[in-house]
């Protein structure tokens, strides 16, 4: 019951983010200096066509006018249509979001398979070979740029070791369309696809890698130190007391409790995550979210932007929602006090 | 305090020396330290050491053009054959600059409002704690694609849109620093005593976060400073002919694998100053004790 | 019948190496707990009191501790030289332990039941016994109701935030009673708890000792404690016994120097107002006194108190280790 409180509150904490931020895109798409509709038509349009398309758009209208014209269309999940293309800024995202959703939910797979392992193997090891190379390994993870890695992870597994593809999320002409879920991997299980499957997972490899270079080392290093400190705590020493098995102590009632601070992390992380997402979209020519942004920034046009960042906040809000809730699983702290925020 | 007065007498160190002392048996610390400080020096002083300094600006020096490493050309020569090195050194000029403009901006207004927030809580609290919340929804780079987007790209733009999201994480760290210092007593010394609010806030809190703060600054540099160049990569940071490492590894990854040098090595000059902040900002935390601090 | 008592600890003697520093923490520790008996180990912090009671738990984390010497006889068999394997059988079943503090020893992300039936799940494999979880749950209700909580189906589905610190401290007793243990060792029982809550909590140990002829050894540094709680008193002192006996022998005529000072540092509800603490502090380990090791901190220090003391009768049953009784009880 306490749960369901939390939760509701929470939900609405994330209904009042969201607002913000619908404040914050408008704000920077209408109140700051430049012309939408110049901007997209560019400077050699006449101001018959410019004031044309201002009309088409509602940009004639007063500010706060428009604010409720953009606030109600999110409300109903309208984005607007695009400047360029004409088509709902909704459909030219739908399509590509899923590519994103793939490589981040690919990313997060990785970093707490790798990250979660190293962490208690320094954490066992502390200050040992081990520790020590764990703890080097997290800061250089945090400290490459993820484009270099992602060039670099290119050239080597691609160019020089032709091993795996370096571009895009399925062979050219490969028979398949992900359209249950929009994932590749996860419509190719669906359908029993196991060269879709292969060949999807291939591709995914690479982006991923790259992608997950920093939240391996932060998840490792979250993970040593909150081991080490559940470690010193009095009810570990009581199992042993009592004659549970290490492995039961370590797997069960130290990585259980040490499980939440990575997983909080994780969700602070989750931004910065998606950030780097749009560069290593951009080298592996991944078909996502991001590159789309990059192309409608390249092309001035507003509404996809405004669309990209609302949908990058929303991302945010719903992954750190679904993070609670897990949190709110493993930790039944929170569940009962309902956390601290 | 029995104890205390009881405890055999100590050679009188300074703190200074005690600190240092502890410092420079730290390996990250002095590690971090020396590579920021190489780095800032040979970006102070780039226009004066650099091997080829009229390689800043758009030369054209087509027979030296693609030349890998040597001895003349230590970091080899890009397409239109200027020295990378040397371009190098004045891109960590341009690195340092937005950092620093970015965290002069953003540290001591991301302080200020977390000593309110975790001072006065209530309305404070809850107005500046939502702001935050509703800015670190919005990744960085994201940000500053949107406003490079509006506005034209170039550095100062990039650093507007960075400094806008980054104040979020000084907030949250010293609100939460100031929250438990609220309750202690020599806060409620001073309260009874009469001090000031603005005494109280920065004469009795902010020494209190002062460690923490330098901790996280340290680190933010490098950060700051690898979203700056994701940014000159996607081409929308510091505009060309101005030398910016991000925008060096974008052209000269064009190049690769072959002429790898023309990307590699600006990318590693990245990563260098970045994980010389990051090292003296992790050897820092060690020194000051300051776990929290990530 | 054996005469021996149910615990006995001879001459133990542990040593503790830290960055290539030898301490020499316990130094020969003897002490009986015979069944159905309350035994009382009393000393400040920091004088080994949790030593001894970890290493006859055999949970002493080995290294950075080395046990140097000496016997703990568990039922007529010393632990120290049985198999590993046998001893984790006894840890945990025959000997049990109650933890100190019902904050802290509680897994906070697992439920009760869930904690005391996994206790249960490992005791029966070491013992071949065989049980399903079903069985396991019932066995964990019944200990809970012996520790009489209301409702032991209601407990064993929550977890330790639910719970106030009374209830979580008869859970810390119900999981030691778990495996029917012969012995149970309490550290601070209801230290961390008010005093009327505290008090429950010792009746509760004291009808379970009747009740199932269990023996009880305390470790505490709460005189109050002992004399409500205890029948038989072993007062250490920087890793070593200073005075043995009866309770009410103890109180009535403390003898060692040490024991006196412990006593005068208790504030009296009746009048007195002041009262002397101990000057200096616990000796270094790592290079203690020669012979008696209270004696830089006795006022009545002489010489000779340079050799280690002989054990000498005070009373019935109650002895002290000090070459100066005489002058100290004048």
């Amino acid at each position: 019951m306490e749960f369901l409180y939390f939760l509701i509150r929470r939900l609405l904490w994330s209904l009042l983010v969201l607002f913000g931020l619908s404040i914050v895109i408008f704000v920077i798409a209408r109140v700051m200096p430049g012309d939408p509709a110049r901007l997209a038509l560019g400077p050699r349009a006449s101001q018959e066509q410019v004031d044309d398309l201002k009309a088409n758009m509602g940009l004639d209208k007063p500010l706060v006018e428009q604010y409720q014209h953009f606030i109600v269309g999110l409300s109903r999940g309208d984005l607007g249509l695009s400047f360029l293309t004409k088509r709902p800024v909704n459909d030219d995202i739908a399509e590509t979001f899923a590519a994103t959703l793939e490589l981040v939910l690919a990313t997060i797979s990785i970093a707490f398979l790798l990250g979660i392992p190293l962490g208690v193997v320094a954490a066992a090891k502390k200050d040992g070979g081990a520790d020590n190379l764990v703890r080097f390994g997290a800061i250089l993870g945090a400290v490459t740029p993820s484009f270099l890695l992602a060039l670099l992870l290119q050239v080597l597994a691609g160019y020089e070791l032709h091993v795996l593809p370096t571009t895009g999320r399925l062979s050219p002409d490969f028979p398949f369309h992900p359209d249950i879920t929009g994932l590749v991997t996860i419509d190719a299980l669906l359908k029993g696809n196991p060269a879709a499957l292969i060949d999807g997972l291939k591709h995914l490899l690479l982006p991923s890698l790259a992608l997950s270079a920093a939240t391996v080392g932060q998840i490792a290093r979250i993970t040593r130190s909150s081991m080490i400190d559940v470690a010193k705590q009095d009810y570990i020493e009581a199992g042993r007391a009592f004659g549970i098995p290490d492995h039961v102590r370590i797997f069960k009632y130290m990585l259980r409790p040490a499980f939440v601070p990575p997983m909080t992390i994780l969700g602070l992380e989750f931004a910065s995550l998606l950030g780097n997402a749009f560069v290593v979209e951009l080298v592996f020519a991944w078909p996502g979210m991001a590159s789309y942004g990059v192309r409608s920034i390249l092309q001035k046009d507003l509404n996809a932007v405004m669309g990209v960042v609302m949908i990058s906040g929303l991302f945010f809000v719903v992954a750190n929602l679904v993070i609670d809730v897990l949190v709110g699983f493993v930790d039944p702290r929170v569940r009962i006090q309902g956390g601290q925020g | 305090m029995s104890e205390l007065a009881a405890a055999p007498a100590r050679p009188q160190v300074s703190i200074a020396y005690q600190n240092w002392h502890r410092f420079s048996r730290n390996p990250t610390a002095v590690i971090g330290s020396v590579i920021v400080t190489v780095v800032v020096l040979t970006a102070v002083l780039a226009p004066w050491i650099a091997p080829h300094p009229d390689h800043v600006g758009s030369i054209v020096n087509f027979r030296a053009r693609h030349l890998p490493p040597s001895a003349q050309y230590w970091f080899g020569t890009d397409n239109v054959g200027r020295d990378i090195f040397t371009r190098v050194l004045f891109g960590y000029r341009v690195s340092l600059l937005l950092a620093a403009v970015v965290l002069a901006f953003a540290v001591p207004l991301g302080a200020a409002l977390g000593l309110i927030a975790g001072y006065f809580g209530g309305w404070a609290e809850i107005v500046i704690m939502r702001l935050t919340d509703i800015a670190l929804a919005i990744p960085p780079l994201v940000m500053a694609l949107a406003v490079t987007a509006v506005l034209t790209p170039n550095l100062t733009h990039a650093m507007l849109a960075i400094a806008a999201l980054w104040w979020t994480w000084h907030t949250r760290l010293i609100f939460s620093i100031t929250r438990t210092l609220r309750a202690q007593e020599f806060v409620e010394a001073a309260e009874i005593l009469g001090a000031s609010r603005f005494h109280i806030l920065f004469r009795e809190l902010l020494p209190n976060c002062a460690s923490a703060i330098l901790v996280k600054t340290s680190l933010d540099f490098g950060f700051v400073i690898l979203i700056g160049a994701a940014l000159s990569y996607l081409g929308l940071g510091v505009q060309p002919p101005t030398p910016d490492l991000g925008t060096m590894v974008a052209s000269g990854a064009d190049f690769l694998p072959d002429r790898w040098w023309e990307s590699m090595l600006p990318g590693a000059a990245i990563l260098f100053v970045a994980l010389g902040f990051n090292l003296l900002g992790d050897g820092l935390r060690d020194l000051y004790d300051v776990e929290s601090v990530r | 019948m054996s005469a021996e008592p149910l615990l006995s600890v001879r001459s133990l003697s542990v040593d503790f190496s830290t960055y290539g520093r030898v301490s020499h923490v316990l130094r020969d520790v003897s002490l009986d707990v015979p069944a159905r008996r309350h035994v009382a180990l009393v000393g400040e912090s920091g004088c080994g009191k949790s030593v001894t009671m970890k290493a006859i738990m055999g949970i002493l984390a080995q290294p950075p501790a080395r046990i140097v010497g000496g016997e703990i006889r568990f039922d007529g068999r010393d632990l120290l030289q049985v198999r590993g394997g046998e001893w984790d059988a006894w840890r945990g079943t025959a000997m049990s332990m109650v933890f100190q503090d019902p904050m802290t020893s509680l897994n906070p992300v697992f439920t009760i039941g869930d904690q005391m039936e996994t206790i249960l799940k490992y005791a029966d494999r070491r013992l071949g016994r065989r049980r399903d979880r079903r069985g396991r749950l019932d066995r964990v209700y019944e200990v809970l109701a012996q520790v009489r909580m209301p409702d032991p189906e209601r407990i064993a589905k929550s977890y330790p935030i639910m719970l106030s610190g009374g209830m979580r401290q008869r859970v810390l007793i119900a999981m030691a009673l778990l495996t029917e243990p012969r012995l149970l060792i309490a550290d601070e029982p209801g230290t961390a708890l008010d005093v009327t809550t505290q008090a429950q909590i010792l009746k509760l140990l004291r009808d379970l000792v009747e009740e199932r002829g269990l023996a009880l050894l305390m470790i505490t540094h709460n005189l109050g404690l002992v004399r409500e709680a205890a029948d038989f008193v072993y007062v250490m002192y920087a890793g070593a016994v200073v005075e043995r006996g009866p309770a009410v022998e103890i109180f009535a005529r403390p003898s060692h120097p040490y024991t006196r000072a412990l006593f005068d540092c208790v504030p009296k509800l009746s009048g007195e107002t002041t009262f002397k603490g101990i000057d200096g502090s616990l000796p270094d380990y790592g290079a203690p006194p020669p012979g008696c090791r209270f004696a830089p901190r006795c006022p009545l220090a002489v010489a000779m108190c340079n050799r280690s003391p002989d054990e000498r009768p005070v009373g019935p049953n109650h002895s002290a280790a000090c070459w100066r009784l005489e002058e100290a009880v004048a």
